[in-house]
């Protein structure tokens, strides 16, 4: 696959700083739209659907880390932590928005985490990440040994909880939040049938 | 409608409107989409010259009545009201149109009619929304007879003095200023007298979350998120959010029509 073998050589060359950069851009750009009248007469609930909805596509985007390698030879593996760590900056940005702009009241806030199952999944998925965040760094990584790949199979459970998160959140039936959904648990489906089969291999061999 | 009749009762009530922008660039209109953006989009598809509105069910003279000929009846006057989605945002409109009842007294509603349906258009080479079932169309609402002949309840044809635009529910709409957004139902052809309550989308989509009523209640919660406060538009990125009041501020007015009613039950 030459175009794979060409895209594989210019990632290559391309250093993940770049990555956490425009991710970092990004949220501050929008704020800075949010300040000026660009982001339309309601700029909070534009802030707070980008953060999440970005938040989400990273996700999605690092669970295809993976299956793209495998079915495709496109290989974006250098670029995995800085993908995930994004993704817990967004979902991060997404709750200080709702939080501090929109619902403003803390004990509204305390309340509708125990009292909303769409926000209480949310949080959930936010706490799930917490972790992973703080032991994406290779001193982590050595100090935990094989307690790390246990803990970062975390993100399969906060991705399933995001994509549930935006379908419960949405009015009427909508087919953007479901696509999302179906996304994930696709790309779980492939990894669950992907090591299972390296599961049968190795017992093959074994 | 000139616009000292707009500034005087709006400082009497401390009824600042929003913008003609605001009002018309952030609108809940699913037949064209369900982003706040696309019924600005969008809504210039509809074609809304010529617009009849059929008024039938328990009435004395049922019939097929012309948009035009409807408003040379009809005495339009300047309402600011505000306006509260059940998304907890809210505006303050300054709407030009004539009261339901005398609408309703035109075709005559005979004795026994308990409700009014009424149903927005649906034309899906016009409404690119509509391919998608987020609800079922026509979009359908309904308000029970003293609800809709209350003198608050008006039928909208204007914002700012000029005709109501597509993305807001042109040519004409309901608006009942007690009562969350969604029941001021857009662009209607049609009108039914009924004794039965009729059906309403939202209420038929979900109905623990949108009850028939959806009276304006800080006390009672949507399911998803709290009615207590709400965020006004046009406050920028730290507008501090607002107590909403109880019928959306017009208590006095319509609390009368729900004396003895549990409103935490009929929400």
């Amino acid at each position: 696959m030459p175009v794979v073998d060409h895209l594989n050589t210019t990632l290559r060359k391309l250093p993940s700083w770049v990555l956490y950069a425009v991710g970092a851009v990004y949220p501050a750009w929008l704020l800075y739209q949010g300040l000026i009248g660009g982001l339309g007469v309601d700029p909070v609930k534009v802030l707070e659907h980008e953060m999440g909805e970005r938040a989400l596509q990273l996700l999605i985007l690092g669970l295809a880390v993976t299956p793209l390698r495998r079915f495709t030879g496109l290989n974006l593996m250098k670029f995995r932590r800085a993908i995930g760590v994004l993704t817990f900056f967004y979902v991060l940005l997404h709750l200080l928005v709702w939080l501090v702009l929109d619902v403003q009241i803390l004990s509204q806030v305390w309340a509708d985490i125990l009292k909303r199952p769409y926000i209480t999944i949310g949080m959930v998925g936010f706490v799930i990440l917490l972790p992973l965040a703080l032991t994406s760094n290779n001193w982590s990584i050595r100090k935990l040994g094989p307690k790390w790949r246990t803990l970062h199979k975390g993100a399969y459970v906060a991705a399933v909880l995001g994509g549930v998160h935006y379908v419960m959140v949405a009015k009427g039936f909508q087919l953007e939040p479901l696509i999302y959904l179906a996304f994930i648990v696709g790309l779980l489906a492939v990894r669950a049938i992907g090591s299972g089969r390296s599961l049968l291999r190795k017992s093959v061999h074994g | 409608v000139g616009l000292a009749s707009i500034a005087k009762p709006a400082l009497a009530e401390g009824l600042e409107p929003n913008s003609w922008e605001e009002i018309t660039s952030y609108n809940n209109f699913y037949e064209f989409g369900t982003g706040k953006g696309d019924p600005a989009e969008y809504a210039h598809l509809m074609k809304t010259d010529p617009w009849t509105i059929k008024i039938d069910g328990m009435v004395d003279r049922p019939g097929d009545y012309g948009f035009d000929q409807v408003m040379s009846e009809m005495t339009v006057e300047e309402r600011i009201y505000r306006f509260r989605c059940v998304e907890a945002w809210s505006m303050v409109i300054p709407w030009n149109g004539f009261e339901l009842a005398d609408l309703l007294n035109l075709a005559g509603v005979q004795e026994g009619a308990k409700y009014v349906g009424f149903e927005t258009l649906y034309r899906p080479e016009e409404m690119p929304g509509t391919q998608y079932p987020v609800l079922e169309w026509p979009y359908k609402e309904g308000l029970r007879l003293d609800e809709a002949m209350h003198p608050l309840t008006i039928m909208a044809t204007g914002i700012y003095g000029k005709p109501i635009p597509n993305q807001n529910g042109a040519p004409l709409r309901l608006v009942v200023p007690w009562k969350y957004g969604f029941k001021s139902i857009k662009s209607i052809v049609r009108i039914t007298l009924t004794d039965k309550e009729p059906p309403t989308s939202w209420n038929q989509a979900n109905g623990r979350e949108y009850g028939f009523y959806s009276n304006v209640n800080p006390e009672v919660s949507h399911p998803r998120w709290s009615q207590a406060s709400e965020r006004k538009i046009g406050g920028g990125l730290f507008a501090k959010r607002v107590p909403t009041l109880m019928f959306n501020g017009y208590e006095n007015e319509v609390a009368g029509l729900y004396e003895g009613m549990d409103l935490a039950k009929f929400y």
